[in-house]
């Protein structure tokens, strides 16, 4: 494969984008054209990434590596496999989205945000494009800054609390990773992943190493019970910012289980594998029934988000016990590959979700579940569209919602039934806060004279909807082209989970 | 050996010509002041950074030089010696770019001001290339008296009287520790020569003069934790920082602490390298102390010059655990991290003397309240300083915490670089408090900022807070260059 610097373009290409528009934005509505420019050129440059990855090639595509610190032997070492390629082209998308989304409900700061936004998407890209750990760190951390000042100054009421509760909580958590990197890094004398994966680390250095990973990543997917901040951030959290963080942020905790722990502390990961499902399976039902209760529709929305992302977790370390113990790599594959798709669903239907709740938002100016009633009197499409993706997020199949947690369960079974009962549990609350939202917030008659005079969805909102609706359908009814673009990296780290480091 | 007889060499000229240039301008500015009008004080300013400048060329034509001593070792150039007084230049003609339009409005834009700083400087400069007990104890008593009447420029202000003062008995003390200490190292070794000490003492613990040595140690780390400011010696640092006039904050922040820093590494390690399982565990103290005082502390501060003493005190706390094992590494990762919080500091105070105006200070957290609405460009460059400070990458302040870190995991010491990481976290919370007042609140008035027209101060410190970006991609030549620097030095040294 010819050197390619598709990667380095799409870190770079919003990040100048940015610059430009916090340079050039003075007027809002350039500020909306250049970013929506960058954007969709971000969009349309990372979908060669998707066509261009070669299933049958080597399982890391895209490299590239220029020396960075020389006294560390790190490197600016970027690379995709296919779970990095269908993270990123789900990024580049969602931020399309929200630059098409926010264009009329952000009306402050136009260029401030959308300079967040972009920079957010080119952070987010190397997140997942980094093979180099240091890198990975920074993008890592980086992407905190503009998601801070997003919900810091388009946030809601209580805006200043829950964005500093987001900034601390997640530093908090990351910077134990760090140190377990910097461990790595003297043991191993560099930075690149590939070499902490082939590192020989005793089963104490492992346990250590392990957890120091799970404060880093459990607090971002998030985790019970280290999911407290999640509620806050997205309440106070404008409508594009919600959507970034659930259909991606959120995705950094799950891919980092995947790009560390997994490979480099194996072992540990076995050992504390029923922590993590313990953990997993509290989620599913303890905040599948949180959620039931919420009277505000953006928290509900993130206890669920919470629950379904215990599947991305459940997949991912059911998997060990699956390999190791019952000795069914296959069913393994299964596991990882149903922690993936979920990964890729979620993005989509709570995207869609919180989506949906910015448009109800923009035209009532309350969240609260009481006021609203009747919308599909008043907002026909609306309700379709809304009545899908909440069909979604009780996993209907035939949409994404369904395919990630149907392989997680089934993975489950094979190895312990009573895990997989447990977990499709989340069938029926899931089904249950989905149900009686829709029933109460899109049938029954019009609730109130503000419902009735809820003016219907514009183009844009329409587009942006429908383009969620398409990726939750495609995924649903025809997962195996995600499938297959992953398969080569579950296979690689099924394999690496088989072998004992000690 | 004997030490009355110095012999000249007219060589050693060439090695002292950056002091010797920078000696000549400052006199031949004093001269050229006295006949100067208060408005035409421009005249002062050009030709001060003229004279920083060229210093700044002579130290760089020499900074690549192999070590070299001059008069007798009284005088070290090396590249420690180099990167130590590049920046202390630097940072000194970023204090009389960021300083004129501050001063003026303050009528203190007087001669004296250039004049003090610039000894200071030379101060500095000499404190840094010490071969010699007495030449630290020159370099640091220019530096200090200096900085004692600059702090006191203000004179009609009782605040900074009173901070001249406190820094001035406290200094004093410090000094009078500081050559107490060094009374006992002479004592027991009978040479003021700081290599010959570390080849003369005798560390050992059957040494007769070991007990000697240890106490000289004490007090020698007691001096130098006054000059840097480390916890439980920090309690002049807030009141300086918020008594003086800001650009002397700045001074004392930045370029002094560079040189403080240089003072501890010809003391402790030029001269009691041996002792380095004694210093290494006291500076532990003063470290964890300092991260703990100084960043629990900062939280509770209203005013943004007290804060950022407060961040201050925390970062020395840092800074010293690059001292924590004594290897070329570990200092090379003091070095850095004292020149990237020098640069963090000049920006912070550089934004602060940005929004001050005539009779209006600035300095209050509350004063920042939605500065992002009055002026979107300084109020991104104060967010950059203070994510810096906060060490969130991909900033610079995040690379110098992380080669520290890297030095202490290295040493074995996990809980140091554990308790370090907690109490970083707290720091976060007031950086980004001040961030939060930018951004998220409501300005007190709408009225777009009317900012100073000095165009260099802007132009120069929207550098200086982009240098803290730049830097944190390509910080890779600066560490090298540290590295090398440290590694050159240690293995010249006996």
């Amino acid at each position: 494969m010819p050197a390619s610097h598709l990667l380095s373009l799409l870190i770079w290409l919003p990040i100048v984008g940015a610059i430009l528009v916090l340079v050039f934005g003075r007027q809002a509505q350039t500020a909306r054209w250049l970013a929506l420019g960058f954007a969709a050129a971000t969009f349309v440059l990372s979908i060669p990434l998707w066509t261009g990855y070669d299933t049958g090639g080597p399982v890391m595509q895209f490299v590239e590596s220029l020396p960075w610190i020389n006294a560390l032997h790190a490197n600016y070492a970027l690379g995709a496999d296919g779970i990095s390629v269908a993270l990123i082209v789900l990024t580049t998308l969602a931020h399309l989205l929200v630059v098409i989304g926010s264009w009329g409900q952000i009306k402050d700061r136009v260029p401030l945000f959308m300079a967040a936004l972009l920079g957010m998407e080119g952070v987010l890209v190397g997140v997942f494009a980094a093979t180099d750990a240091l890198l990975f760190y920074v993008f890592f951390e980086a992407m905190l800054i503009p998601m801070f000042i997003m919900i810091g100054v388009w946030g809601g009421p209580r805006r200043i609390y829950a964005t500093l509760k987001f900034f601390i909580y997640t530093f908090f958590g990351s910077i134990f990773m760090l140190i377990a990197l910097i461990y790595l890094h003297l043991k191993t004398g560099e930075f690149s992943l590939a070499s902490f994966a082939s590192a020989s680390l005793s089963s104490k250095e492992q346990a250590w190493l392990f957890f120091a990973f799970v404060a880093g990543f459990a607090i971002k997917v998030p985790m019970w019970p280290v999911h407290t901040w999640l509620p806050d951030a997205h309440v106070e959290a404008p409508t594009g910012g919600s959507i970034i963080l659930a259909a991606i942020m959120l995705k950094v905790g799950g891919y980092g289980f995947i790009r560390f722990s997994l490979p480099i502390t194996p072992d540990a990961s076995l050992e504390y594998a029923w922590v993590m499902i313990a953990a997993s399976l509290i989620a599913i039902v303890y905040i599948g029934h949180v959620a039931l209760v919420q009277p505000d529709l953006k928290k509900l929305i993130a206890y669920s988000s919470v629950a379904h992302m215990a599947f991305v977790t459940l997949g991912t370390f059911i998997a060990l016990a699956l390999v190791r113990e019952a000795g069914n790599p296959a069913g393994a594959r299964l596991g990882i590959q149903g922690a993936m798709v979920q990964m890729i669903s979620h993005g989509f239907v709570s995207g869609a979700l919180f989506a949906c709740i910015g448009i109800m938002y923009e035209r009532m100016h309350t969240r609260l579940i009481k006021d609203y009633g009747g919308i599909g009197h008043v907002m026909p499409w609306f309700g379709v569209f809304w009545v899908l993706f909440a069909m979604a997020n009780c996993g209907l199949p035939g949409t994404s919602g369904f395919v990630g947690e149907f392989m997680v369960i089934l993975a489950s079974f094979q190895t312990k039934p009573l895990i997989a009962f447990i977990a499709a549990y989340t069938l029926i609350i899931g089904a249950a806060y989905s149900l009686w939202l829709v029933k109460r917030i899109i049938y029954g008659p019009v609730a109130n004279d503000h419902v009735a005079a809820m003016r219907p969805l514009d183009a844009r909102e329409w587009i942006v909807l429908a383009v969620f609706a398409l990726g939750v359908l495609a995924v649903g009814v025809y997962p195996k082209f995600l499938t297959d673009l992953m398969e080569p990296a579950v296979q690689q780290i099924v394999t690496q989970l088989g072998q004992a480091k000690v | 050996m004997n030490p009355t007889m110095i012999a000249f060499n007219s060589a050693d000229l060439a090695t002292l010509a950056p002091e010797i240039f920078l000696l000549g301008a400052t006199c031949a500015i004093l001269l050229i002041d006295l006949f100067l009008k208060p408005s035409q004080r421009n005249v002062t300013h050009v030709l001060a950074l003229l004279a920083l400048v060229v210093t700044a060329v002579l130290l760089w034509r020499g900074a690549s030089a192999p070590r070299l001593l001059a008069f007798n070792g009284m005088f070290v150039r090396d590249g420690v010696a180099a990167i130590l007084k590049l920046f202390i230049v630097l940072t000194t003609a970023l204090v009389f770019l960021y300083s004129r339009s501050y001063m003026r409005e303050r009528k203190l834009l007087v001669g004296e001001f250039y004049l003090l700083l610039l000894f200071a400087t030379l101060g500095m400069m000499l404190l840094v290339s010490a071969g010699s007990l007495v030449t630290v104890y020159l370099g640091l008593e220019l530096l200090t008296l200096s900085s004692y009447a600059l702090v006191a420029l203000n004179r009609d202000s009782v605040l900074s009287s009173e901070a001249a003062i406190k820094y001035f008995v406290l200094g004093a003390l410090a000094s009078g520790m500081l050559l107490y200490g060094m009374s006992m190292l002479y004592g027991a070794t009978a040479t003021l020569d700081l290599a010959k000490i570390h080849a003369v003492a005798d560390f050992s613990a059957a040494s007769p003069h070991r007990t000697l040595l240890a106490f000289g140690l004490v007090f020698l780390v007691a001096g130098i934790g006054f000059k840097l400011g480390a916890a439980p010696f920090h309690m002049w640092l807030p009141d300086v920082y918020h008594g003086a006039p800001t650009s002397i904050t700045l001074f004392i922040s930045s370029g002094s602490k560079l040189a403080a820093v240089g003072m501890a590494y010809r003391l402790l390690e030029g001269a009691l390298g041996g002792m380095s399982g004694d210093w290494t565990l006291m500076l532990s103290v003063l470290a964890v102390l300092s991260l703990a005082v100084g960043n629990v502390v900062a939280i509770a501060q209203t005013n943004l010059k007290r804060m950022l003493a407060y961040s201050t005190i925390s970062h020395i706390g840092f800074l010293l655990l690059g001292f924590i094992n004594g290897t070329a590494a570990g200092l090379a990762a003091a070095l850095f991290y004292m020149i990237c919080y020098a640069l963090m500091a000049a920006a912070a105070f550089g934004v602060i003397m940005l929004l001050a105006r005539a009779g209006f200070e600035a300095e209050e957290i509350d004063d920042f309240k939605g500065l992002n609405r009055r002026s979107p460009w300084y109020a991104g460059m104060m967010a950059i300083t203070m994510f810096s400070l906060a060490g969130v990458p991909p900033l610079f302040g995040f690379f110098a915490k992380l080669m520290v870190l890297k030095v202490v995991i290295d040493a074995g010491h996990l809980w140091l670089a554990i308790v370090a990481i907690i109490f970083a976290i707290v720091g976060l919370f007031y950086y980004l408090r001040v961030v939060k007042v930018m951004y998220f609140d409501a300005p007190a008035d709408d009225s777009e900022l009317a900012l100073p027209a000095d165009l260099p101060f802007r132009w120069a410190l929207s550098l200086n807070a982009l240098a803290l970006v730049v830097l944190g991609v390509a910080w890779s030549p600066l560490l090298d260059w540290c590295n090398q620097a440290l590694a050159a030095s240690l293995s010249a040294s006996p």
